[in-house]
């Protein structure tokens, strides 16, 4: 088992540090667990997952991030992803030029110890699979990296990023918007194939439905840069039904 | 869409054949012997011994002695180049160096020195593995020329240019300047003047060269000024491919590289010239190449500049013959302390005559690419085309990159496009694919080979890998 603490976390944007977005967050996520975070638009819930993964905008201004109680935060973005950590991004990146194909086994590659080759046939026999599992057309192989996708095709190519990489700990930040009906279950179902006691994810996401999916062990309700409420499954519905005012108002009674 | 990416490549992790045109690989220098030394500084008398020692007949010393005049009459081109050519002491510099003049036909023939060098380069390796011929030049003169049988057989002759003027004087000379007139710039007078080496091909009519033909140009000595020479004829509805690499050490003072590189496609015929060349950060790089294209022959120039702390260089073509078919593909990259000024000709001069001009160029932190290209239609012509594409790209903000399209188009018969992009590797691309596990040198590089991918999809295999191995390297020696 391995573990993935989020320590009273603190962060700003680099450039002004006194303005603080994440204000004070924790939580311990095992492997094996699924802990969603619902909180309201701009509440902080991208910025603590980019912070976490390293991204030069965000400053950590106090707190610790750990994975098995080693911090992570003077690694380098790329050493934290190859410790095990993946971004699910809400807004992938295009690489124009850089094929999936090519992208995903640089990824591969990079993984691989000094001097070991990848095996290209293991690869690619790897890559059908899970973008079979994925419904996504073996065409895609070919196009850049999410260049002139649609919306749901970023998401779902987020998610075949990480089936092929194998994270310890992903955080999901908001991979079912913008996915028809059709794509939630797809994706869905691609995320509980990989679940299991290898993998820990913390899922962030607006909607109920997609809990409905991918049945998380925690709910966590994020407000004002923090974890104000957590709860099990039900409190998903319970927010879905009274909406985040009914946070607020017992945060001011309280 | 191409769907090769979906496939894993066949040769994916075969040795790179090409490994020689690495400036890492190509960073070191060997005590050479030179029994041929013009000594420094450029006069009447250095000119003179060059002659002198290659037994020139005496048109060819008078030819250069008045391109000597032609070089020190010309001013530097600095009211629209760079000041930094103002930098280049011609008085320091060594203008000939050779052992001898005579290319060995066998590498067990090269002397020690000489062929460590070329073996360290992996050229002979190359030779045996996919070569039709190879021209190893070092410092001013051709060590090693040789050309397999079976292309030798058909009539081809490719030989270095010292070697020509002296067994194939008839072609030499009929066609030697004309593509390129000493006086075009002040470089080419200057190559005029001290030529020595590159290399010469003549390809009879119908045939068709199978293998490419390489040359490698290295520098060796400190100071010292490479001039190769170089004329391609390719005789009716011939065709042939001809690929360069060029390195040099790293030095502490600068060196100067100024080739003048002149081809004639005649009816019909197809030339490729491909240059990969990696110099180190003091090299002046300031080369003319030209092309002739007659009736339906076709010159494609695929020109790659990476290193040198200033490359000037815009192939051209002149669209003689009408459905003539020009094309330049340039890719530049410019890293830290380097300018690549690149760019194209075409200068258009029959009716139906088509070209294309597609130029890539990266800057990287406080490196800088120009581009300069000219395209010209006169009035009297019909049915013409020229496409141009100019695309920068910019990683980091201190990046400069400039261009200057000159299109001169007359007439209401042409048909000519023109698209320019800037576009800019972000902190947010970057991020993406570290979060992936890629260093940051290696998203990077991803990143410039993305950029240059359309364009290198179109090389012959070997070179594509060098490519990227190339840029690979730059991107890592760029983040500190
Ligand atoms: N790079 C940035 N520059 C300026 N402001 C930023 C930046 N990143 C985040 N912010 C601000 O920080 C706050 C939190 O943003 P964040 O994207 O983390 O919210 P979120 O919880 O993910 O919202 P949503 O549910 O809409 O995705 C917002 O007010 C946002 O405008
Ligand atoms: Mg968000």
């Amino acid at each position: 088992m391995h573990t993935l603490e989020i320590r009273d976390l603190h962060v700003a944007l680099t450039e002004s540090p006194d303005k603080p977005i994440v204000k004070g967050f924790s939580l311990t996520i095992k492997t094996g667990e699924v802990h969603a975070i619902m909180g309201p638009n701009g509440t902080g819930k991208s910025t603590l997952s980019k912070a976490i993964a390293g991204h030069p905008d965000y400053a950590i201004t106090s707190g610790d991030v750990l994975i098995d109680g080693k911090s992570i935060l003077e690694m380098e973005p790329d050493e934290r992803a190859r410790a095990g950590l993946f971004l699910a991004f809400q807004y992938p990146s295009e690489i124009p030029g850089v094929s999936i194909a090519n992208f995903l086994r640089a990824a591969v590659q990079a993984r691989l110890a000094e001097g070991e080759e990848l095996d290209a046939t293991g690869y690619y026999k790897k890559l059908y699979s899970k973008m079979d599992l994925l419904k996504i057309d073996r065409k895609f192989t070919s196009r850049s990296v999410n260049e002139g996708f649609s919306g749901g095709e970023k998401k779902r190519c987020e998610i075949l990023q990480m089936a092929m990489l194998e994270p310890t700990f992903a955080l999901m930040d908001e991979t079912d918007s913008g996915l028809d009906i059709d794509a939630l279950k797809i994706v869905a179902e691609g995320v509980s194939a990989m679940r299991g006691d290898k993998l820990g994810v913390m899922l962030i996401t607006h909607y109920q439905r997609l809990l409905d999916h991918i049945v998380p062990d925690f709910v966590h309700v994020m407000y004002d840069g923090r974890i104000v409420k957590s709860g099990d499954k039900s409190l998903a519905f319970e927010l879905e039904a009274k909406g985040y005012d009914w946070v607020k108002n017992e945060l001011v009674t309280a | 869409m191409a769907d090769t990416d979906t496939l894993p490549p066949a040769d994916d992790t075969a040795v790179n054949p090409v490994g020689g045109i690495d400036q890492a690989v190509g960073n070191f220098q060997y005590d050479v012997n030179y029994e041929f030394d013009a000594g420094t500084g450029l006069t009447e008398d250095t000119v003179r011994y060059i002659s002198s020692v290659k037994k020139e007949a005496p048109w060819i010393l008078e030819f250069r002695l008045k391109a000597l005049q032609t070089f020190l009459d010309k001013p530097m081109p600095t009211h629209w180049a760079t000041k930094d050519l103002e930098n280049i002491d011609f008085s320091k510099i060594r203008y000939y160096l050779s052992q001898g003049q005579k290319p060995k036909r066998t590498w067990d023939e090269v002397p020690d020195d000489i062929k460590q060098t070329f073996e360290r380069l992996g050229i002979p390796e190359q030779e045996r593995k996919f070569l039709a011929g190879v021209e190893a030049q070092f410092d001013s003169e051709a060590a090693y020329s040789n050309i397999k049988d079976i292309v030798a057989k058909q009539g081809v002759i490719f030989c270095n240019s010292t070697e020509a003027l002296r067994e194939h004087p008839e072609i030499f000379k009929k066609f030697f300047g004309k593509v390129i007139p000493t006086g075009d710039n002040k470089f080419s007078a200057l190559n005029s003047a001290v030529f020595s080496g590159g290399s010469f091909i003549y390809v009879p009519p119908g045939v068709k060269v199978a293998q490419p033909l390489q040359a490698y140009f290295r520098i060796n000595a400190e100071n010292f000024g490479q001039f190769e020479r170089t004329l391609i004829i390719a005789d009716e509805g011939s065709e042939v491919v001809y690929m360069e690499g060029c390195t040099a050490p790293k030095f502490s003072t600068s060196t100067l590289h100024s080739a003048v590189v002149e081809l004639v496609a005649l009816k019909g015929a197809k030339i490729q010239y491909i240059t990969v060349q990696n110099w180190a950060n003091n090299v002046f790089n300031l080369v003319t190449k030209r092309g002739v294209a007659h009736e339906d022959a076709e010159i494609k120039w695929i020109d790659c500049n990476i290193g040198s702390r200033l490359t000037m260089k815009y192939p051209g073509v002149v669209l003689k013959g009408k459905r003539a078919r020009g094309e330049v593909i340039s890719i530049a990259l410019a890293n830290d302390g380097q300018h690549q000024d690149t760019g194209a000709k075409m200068i258009h001069a029959a009716d139906d005559t088509t070209s294309v001009i597609v130029a890539k160029s990266i800057s990287v932190g406080q490196g800088r690419s120009t581009y300069r290209g000219q395209v010209h239609i006169p009035k009297h012509l019909k049915g013409c085309k020229n496409n141009t594409e100019c695309d920068a790209l910019l990683i980091n903000t201190n990046s400069r990159t400039d261009t200057y399209p000159a299109i001169t188009v007359r007439g209401d018969t042409h048909a000519v496009q023109h698209e320019a992009s800037v576009s800019k590797v972000s902190e947010e691309q970057i991020f993406y694919m570290q979060q992936r596990g890629l260093t940051e040198a290696q998203a990077m590089s991803l990143a410039v080979n993305g950029f240059v991918n359309d364009l290198v999809r179109q090389f012959p295999m070997e070179y594509s890998v060098e490519l990227k191995r190339l840029i690979d390297l730059e991107m890592e020696g760029s983040v500190g």
